[in-house]
Formats: C-alpha cells, sequence, structure tokens
C-alpha cells in the first residue's frame, strides 16, 4: 500500500499529495478503530437496568 | 407532583417496544459519542445514560423509520453543551481527560499511535472534534451530521475538513507534550498501525 520511492519524473508535489492523502486516510482509519473500540464493549448493565425501570413505571401509569 | 390531570392512557406498548430495542442497540454508539465528547469514560456513561432516558421521555415525538440514530445523538449532544454550560467541567481538563481516557484502554495490542490520536484529538476546537468523529468515525453523512449539531451542511464541511489538516498537521509536529518523543513519531506510528488494521480487515 505504502509507496515511499518516488517514480523517476514524477513531480515532487504530486507525490506530496499523494503522500498527504495516505496520511489521511490513515488517520480515517485510526478514527473508526478508536470509536469502534468503545462500540463494541459490552454495554454496562446499568444501561438496561434504567431502561427496565422506566420501561415497567411507564407501563404502570399507562395500563393502570 | 399530584397529578390533576393525568395523559390519556396510552395504547398497547408495541410502539414503546420497537422503540425500546432501537434504543438499546443505539446504546454502545452513544457510549462511544459520549465518550469522545467528555474524554472520560465515567462521565460519558453518565451523559449516555441522561441521553438514553431523555430519548425514551421523548418517544412520543420520535417517528418511527426516521433516524433515531441521529436523533438520539442530537439528543446527546444537547445534553452535553446544557451540562457544559452549568459548568460541569472547565475545558483545562480536557488534558487531563485525555489522559485518563487512554490509561483506561487496556488493550495489550493497543499500539502507541492510538494514544497518540486521542491525544491529538483533545487539541481541536471542540466544534471540529465533534464534526469529525461524527462524519470521520461515526460514519455519519454530512446532511446527518449538520442535523445533529444544529448548522449548515456547509459548516459541518468546512469544520471536518480544518479538523482533519489540523489533526495532521499536530501529529507530524508533535505539537502537544509527551515524554519528549521526537516529533513525527506520531504520525510514523499511525501510518504503520493503520496499514496493520487494514490488513487485519481485509
Amino acid at each position: 500500500m505504502t509507496d515511499n520511492s518516488n517514480p523517476p519524473g514524477k513531480p515532487p508535489k504530486g507525490a506530496g499529495l499523494e503522500e498527504a492523502r495516505l496520511r489521511q486516510q490513515a488517520i480515517g482509519v485510526k478514527l473508526r478503530h478508536m470509536f469502534d473500540e468503545v462500540v463494541n464493549e459490552p454495554v454496562p448493565d446499568e444501561f438496561l437496568e434504567i431502561l427496565r425501570r422506566a420501561d415497567k413505571r411507564s407501563a404502570d401509569e399507562g395500563g393502570a | 407532583m399530584s397529578g390533576a390531570s393525568n395523559p390519556p392512557p396510552k395504547p398497547p406498548s408495541a410502539d414503546d417496544d420497537a422503540f425500546k430495542r432501537e434504543l438499546v442497540a443505539l446504546i454502545p454508539h452513544l457510549r462511544a459519542f459520549a465518550r469522545t465528547l467528555t474524554g472520560d469514560p465515567t462521565a460519558a456513561d453518565d451523559l449516555a445514560q441522561d441521553a438514553m432516558m431523555k430519548a425514551w421521555d421523548a418517544r412520543a415525538s420520535y417517528q418511527m423509520g426516521t433516524n433515531m440514530k441521529a436523533w438520539t445523538f442530537m439528543i446527546l449532544r444537547n445534553q452535553f453543551y446544557s451540562e457544559k454550560r452549568r459548568s460541569w467541567r472547565q475545558s483545562q481538563l480536557d488534558q487531563e481527560a485525555a489522559e485518563r481516557t487512554l490509561v483506561a484502554v487496556d488493550d495489550p495490542e493497543s499500539p502507541v499511535a492510538l494514544d497518540e490520536l486521542r491525544l491529538a484529538l483533545a487539541t481541536l476546537p471542540e466544534e471540529q472534534r465533534e464534526a469529525l468523529i461524527l462524519v470521520g468515525a461515526g460514519g455519519f453523512a454530512y446532511e446527518e451530521a449538520a442535523e445533529i449539531c444544529q448548522c449548515a451542511v456547509g459548516t459541518v464541511k468546512s469544520r471536518v475538513s480544518r479538523a482533519r489538516k489540523a489533526l495532521q498537521a499536530t501529529l507530524e509536529k508533535g505539537g502537544y507534550a509527551r515524554d519528549g518523543r521526537a516529533a513525527g513519531d506520531a504520525m510514523r506510528s499511525i501510518l504503520a498501525d493503520a496499514d496493520r488494521l487494514s490488513s487485519v480487515r481485509d
């Protein structure tokens, strides 16, 4: 994927742009990885417990 | 409160069940977004729980079939800024929080580059950081990110673009203090690491 050697004759500016693009791409991969790391963590029970209680509360209010 | 007028009885809660299922599926994403906003795992989970309950309480105003992810992210973001205005924490804590977050990542494989990225992110202005996270990590379209941030699409685009440039510059220059590591090391390790992650994924 990474090719650091400039092809002969290619202007350095193009190579610089290509390098910048690769770096942005790498940053993007890392960003998604960082975010996905948290997404893939198990959800603490607390979340479901809070929601369950709220659901029960509204069911009691609505149904009674 | 002693209800003088009770709300009209709700119909059987088939809608509630569907709503709840969708909301539960979004919890991991809300936690991740909250983590990037607060930079602190504990504060993030408090924020994500508040947002989840706000969404639940407002479920009557949500139209099933529309973009619930964007809707809940908007609620979470609003909650974050309204609590922040009540000075939940000062901005000078951002850096400390970022440090704590990277300590909290317990992954033996976790490369240095990820820590560098977190620190660099923490140096971005808040509105740039959130725009970049939504579009670059959360997978939202510019239009959806604009909806979440309640601003124009063009504004999101320019924030993301500025964030990307600033992030790259920070990573290349080492614009943050960190164990006196040589400038450019962060970018090198990110490049190497992204390569590794891409090949794992393929």
